[in-house]
């Protein structure tokens, strides 16, 4: 294979994984790295590098989408930040201490959970309007738009959620993914926050997280150009392609279809990280 | 909650970070196009080779390389110039962030925001191996 056979495959791979990630919400990236290794022998640091500067793309393309229909919440994606982007320079800064084939079994664990949290249902919304003195400090609590006029919510357990989000920085950085998966976690189920609130806010919170740890995978060499090139392309098309198709689509069978496929990436990491072919 | 003044500075504040958001991804992704467009029309034939991590050259580390490699026409200079643009798209974000808060008079999310920003600065500048090399 020459580079203009290889740049079209890989622009293919991440188009592909682009458009069924941002259907299923799991994001391009936990496929991309996966494949770039497995499929195409590429070092997992240089995968890493280029599907990292991938999910910053993705982020901005979504976010920019999302942010103008109100959904997401500006302060509390701010305030978790501060726990993210710490998280995810030291996550960074541990990716090069750390052997490839731990890397390679902390990935496939990661995905492995992603794939199963993305085929569970949204949980309900809180019903518990007491506010927390610490969110109403933060002037966290808001409202959303619903088709019945704005829906007013409050926040809860804000240090749990930080001290989580500073866990799904540091894996974010240490794996160079968006891990929104850990993050909606953190804020639908610790902090209580509405779904599409939470959903759209982590989006948002994910490129500024990629982002702390970019400059740390960029100094040390991580990020080659011709490899994210076509990373960075595809997932793009990929991902537009994908949001336009979001309002017709019945997405839970591909939803689960698509976590099979991630859960089967994931055993294969795993595996290739513990008999040391990684 | 129901202070209507400041939400609908909020609201113009989010719209206007949509139209950063977008822009960003646009410039950055047209650079990346151009410079690899360039890029494989004179590498597309040679063989890449990525089983091997070997990092990257020094060129390719930091923007002033880059704006050497650019000025000597080295079009993998120009990608990385543009993957950089997109890195700063969240960057300029949180930077406008600062100055949207101070405007709201909401000092508290200045110094939330000011932190983060900070935090960004320092891992572009290399974060903790930036005097290793």
């Amino acid at each position: 294979m020459n580079i203009l056979e290889f740049t079209a495959v890989v622009y293919l791979i991440s188009a592909v994984a682009g458009f069924l990630g941002s259907l299923t919400g799991l994001g391009g990236g936990v496929v991309i790295t996966p494949a770039l290794i497995l499929l195409l022998g590429v070092d997992i640091r240089y995968a890493i590098g280029a599907t990292l500067v991938s999910v910053i793309a993705t982020s901005s393309g979504a976010a920019a989408a999302y942010v103008r229909e109100g959904f997401s919440n500006i302060r509390i994606g701010m305030f978790l930040e501060i726990a993210t982007t710490v998280g995810a320079v030291l996550g960074a800064a541990l990716a090069s201490k750390t052997p490839t084939a731990v890397l390679a079994v902390i990935f496939g664990l990661v995905l492995l959970y992603s794939a199963y949290q993305s085929t569970r249902p949204h949980p309900q919304p809180s019903s518990d309007a007491r506010a927390e003195r610490l969110a109403s400090f933060l002037r966290m609590d808001s409202s959303y738009p619903t088709p019945e006029g704005p829906e007013s919510y409050h926040v809860h357990r804000v240090k749990a959620g930080f001290s989580l989000m500073f866990g799904a920085g540091m894996l974010s950085g240490l794996l160079g993914i968006g891990s929104g998966a850990l993050k909606v976690i953190a804020m639908d189920q610790v902090m209580r926050i509405p779904f599409k609130v939470s959903t759209t806010t982590s989006n948002f919170m994910i490129g500024v997280t990629a982002a702390a740890s970019a400059g740390v995978y960029l100094s040390r060499g991580y990020i080659d150009p011709g490899l994210a090139m076509p990373v960075m392309l595809g997932v793009v098309t990929g991902s537009i392609a994908g949001a336009r198709q979001l309002a017709e689509a019945r997405t839970h069978r591909l939803r689960v279809t698509f976590a099979l496929v991630v859960a089967a990436l994931a055993l294969e990491m795993i595996y290739s990280g513990l008999t040391g072919k990684i | 909650m129901t202070r209507p003044a400041t939400k609908w500075s909020d609201v113009k504040v989010e719209q206007i970070i949509g139209v950063l958001l977008q822009a960003g991804l646009t410039l950055a992704a047209t650079v990346v196009l151009g410079g690899g467009i360039c890029y494989l029309f004179r590498h597309g034939s040679s063989h890449p080779d990525y089983r091997v991590f070997r990092g990257e050259p020094s060129d390719l580390r930091s923007v002033p390389g880059m704006l050497r490699g650019i000025a000597a026409l080295r079009c993998r200079d120009l990608i990385q110039l543009g993957l950089v643009l997109l890195i700063a798209t969240p960057v300029a974000r949180v930077a406008f962030s600062v100055f949207a808060f101070a405007k709201e008079r909401d000092y508290t999310y200045v110094v939330i925001t000011l932190m983060v920003l900070a935090i960004l600065i320092y891992s572009l500048a290399g974060g903790p191996s930036a005097g290793l090399h």
